[in-house]
């Protein structure tokens, strides 16, 4: 049985110039000790999909899909005080601004401390050892010292592995990390990297890595899925996805890969940006910005075949069929 | 240090306002009676109000940084000691507003925050702006026209009733008849203060509620409340642990900073209600031209006001640890 299965998945905001619909059609299966790479450029709706299925989307989202089931509990139908008992414990999630995310008043062993306590994870006189064992094993220095700091007092690559601390505090079966590394430095963008990947082994975690960057997936993932403007495009095993993407927003981002413009006097770059409320196209989303864009693409909306979103899904050789 | 600027102001400012209305402390004790030209002034100037009015106001400075406050012209009694005897009085029913006003405008506004748009939320901010701007000697009066008068539920003035003998241990009216232990005077001390608490907590109360609400609308907003939702807390812990703490940084200034009008508003409750606290006694020295009471009770309220303000600063920097080292 699959750690987390999503079918259908809709998130539709009211806002002042009408609904939108900031994720449309989402299916997602993760397994249970699989880390799958979710990507995509920012504002196709990565985030808004993995908080709809932890159930942190409120007022004024919606919700909807035909299937949210995690680990065979169906999570549209839960109650919300059962919904709480899996949220934070068996699926937990961590946010990409590490310096935002702590509550400013409380020190960050304390934090810790609150996920443990709110879900009985250890007894109560262990509490304390165990949130000094959390801070080690993310490889903060001195974490008995470091354990009575507030978050403001620290960096934000120590906040992050704070984050991470509080989200395995309780062993997890599922791990979300949504864009984990994109407001730290780069050196430390790789430590963190690194952190949650051994993380991911030693617990066995389902991972979902978020992430905009097609390198980190390369190195991490073991499947991808990739998100246009609300919509799962394409999803591959990662050999698969980089040797022969389907979906020609796919090959786009690969082609603005750093590494695969060597040779070439200036980086490729897509073109436009992701379409928000105001200018989402009719047929496909990504048609205004693609290279192969037909007549049909402009007025049909593609259906997902056999993994790809696409009227003229490419062939090996990366040319329209 | 400001110290001596607000002293100097206060008092030059008190003094002012005391002199341009007509008439002095000798005249307002004779009254209407009238007395011999040669007698008020012999009178006028064994207190010294012949004297140049920079003088007068140079002696009296000096005096007070010597500590010396004066005595009362009416009652013979030093300032100093009036003012003890008085000021419990003021302090429980300003304790007593702005506890009304914490307790009932604090859970509002944050009802209203996580209610937002709702017609809860419009209906308390549109009471919010109303209650914020009212006047406070039109309120006591309509308080007490339908609560004391139309219904008889209250009592009009003071602080218990004459029926019973409180003794005054503390000065707290309620703290002293909850020792003497006489069920009826307790009863009466509530009755007696439940209406000016209501008149005084308004505006408080309105401020308070729509401080939270807009405090708490923009917490709400934070990525650490999502945070604390994403651990699987409940609802009611999210927004008390994790929001309303944050909220209350702001909403704590606010309240301190409400403190100083509140005694503002306390001086006119108490004439309403015949509260016999400091603001009573402050009105009561300008009809009787008492300058040693007007000016000793003025500065002192300032000095609290300060005070207070000062306080407010050292809790805001308990509240908040960023600003803590
Ligand atoms: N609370 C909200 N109200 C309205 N629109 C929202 C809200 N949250 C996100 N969106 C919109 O949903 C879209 C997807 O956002 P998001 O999931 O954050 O993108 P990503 O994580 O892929 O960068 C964006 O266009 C964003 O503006
Ligand atoms: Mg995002």
């Amino acid at each position: 049985m699959a750690l987390l299965e999503i079918r259908n998945l809709a998130v539709e905001f009211a806002t002042a110039r009408g609904r939108f619909r900031a994720v449309d059609g989402v299916d997602m299966t993760v397994e249970a000790g699989e880390v799958l790479g979710v990507v995509g450029e920012s504002g196709s709706g990565k985030s808004v999909s993995m908080l709809a299925a932890m159930g942190l989307i409120g007022w004024p989202g919606k919700v909807t899909a035909d299937v949210l089931r995690f680990d065979g509990t169906d999570l549209l139908s839960v109650s919300p005080r059962q919904r709480r008992k899996l949220v934070g414990k068996d699926m937990a999630m961590i946010f990409q601004e590490p310096m935002t995310s702590l509550n400013p008043c409380y020190p960050v062993g304390w934090q810790i401390a609150e996920a443990l306590r709110a879900h009985h994870a250890v007894p109560k006189e262990r509490v304390q050892h165990r949130v000094i064992e959390l801070l080690e094993q993310v490889g903060i220095p001195d974490p008995s010292r470091r354990a009575g700091n507030f978050p403001h007092q620290m960096s934000g690559g120590m906040n992050q592995r704070v984050m991470i601390a509080m989200a395995i505090a309780c062993k997890p079966r599922l791990l979300i990390a949504d864009e984990p590394t994109t407001a730290l430095d780069v050196t430390i963008q790789k430590q963190i990297l690194d952190l949650l990947v051994d993380l991911q082994r030693q617990h066995g975690m389902g991972l979902v890595l978020i992430t905009h960057d097609m390198g980190v997936v390369a190195e991490t993932a073991g499947r991808v899925q990739v998100m246009y403007a609300g919509q799962m495009v394409e999803q591959q095993a990662t050999d698969g996805l980089f040797n022969t993407p389907r979906h020609p927003y796919t090959a786009a981002l690969l082609d603005a890969l750093p590494e695969r413009a060597i040779g070439r006097h200036r980086l490729p770059t897509i073109p436009g940006t992701v379409p928000g409320i105001d200018d989402r196209p009719a047929g496909c989303l990504f048609s205004p910005r693609c290279k192969f864009a037909t007549a049909r693409c402009a007025a049909e909306a593609p259906v997902p075949q056999a993994g790809v979103r696409c009227h003229t899904p490419l062939d090996d050789a990366g040319a329209p069929r | 240090m400001l110290i001596v600027p607000t002293f100097i102001g206060v008092t030059l400012l008190s003094f002012t306002l005391i002199h341009l209305v007509p008439g002095d402390p000798i005249e307002a004790r004779v009254g209407e009676r009238g007395i011999a030209p040669e007698r008020l002034a012999a009178l006028r100037h064994e207190f010294g109000y012949d004297q140049p009015l920079w003088k007068q106001f140079v002696d009296y400075e000096v005096q007070v940084v010597h500590g010396d406050l004066g005595v009362s012209l009416v009652t013979r009694q030093t300032v100093w000691s009036e003012f003890l005897t008085l000021f419990p009085a003021t302090i429980e029913l300003a304790f007593c507003a702005i506890g009304f006003a914490v307790l009932i405008g604090i859970p509002l506004g944050v009802v209203a925050a996580l209610r937002r748009g709702t017609p809860f939320d419009y209906g308390l901010m549109g009471a919010s702006v109303t209650g914020a701007s009212m006047p406070i000697f039109w309120w006591g009066l309509m308080m007490i026209l339908v609560f004391s008068v139309g219904f008889g539920w209250t009592p009009v003035s003071g602080r218990v009733s004459d029926m019973y003998f409180v003794e005054p241990w503390s000065g707290f009216m309620l703290i002293d008849c909850w020792f003497s232990d006489d069920e009826g005077a307790c009863r009466s001390t509530l009755s007696h203060l439940i209406l000016p608490t209501i008149v005084l907590g308004t505006i408080p109360l309105a401020n308070f509620a729509r401080m939270t609400r807009s405090a708490m609308l923009e917490v709400l907003g934070e990525d650490y409340i999502r945070t604390a939702r994403a651990k699987g807390l409940s609802g009611m812990r999210v927004t008390v642990v994790h929001a309303l703490r944050n909220a209350l940084i702001p909403v704590v200034t606010v309240i301190g900073l409400s403190v100083g009008g509140l005694l503002g508003g306390a001086i006119l409750t108490e004439t309403i209600f015949a509260w016999p606290g400091v603001g009573h006694w402050i009105i009561e020295s300008i009809q009787r031209r008492d300058y040693p009471v007007l000016q000793g009770g003025t500065l002192l309220i300032a000095i609290i006001v300060i005070g207070v303000n000062l306080g407010v600063d050292m809790l805001y920097s308990v509240l908040n640890p960023r600003i803590r080292r």
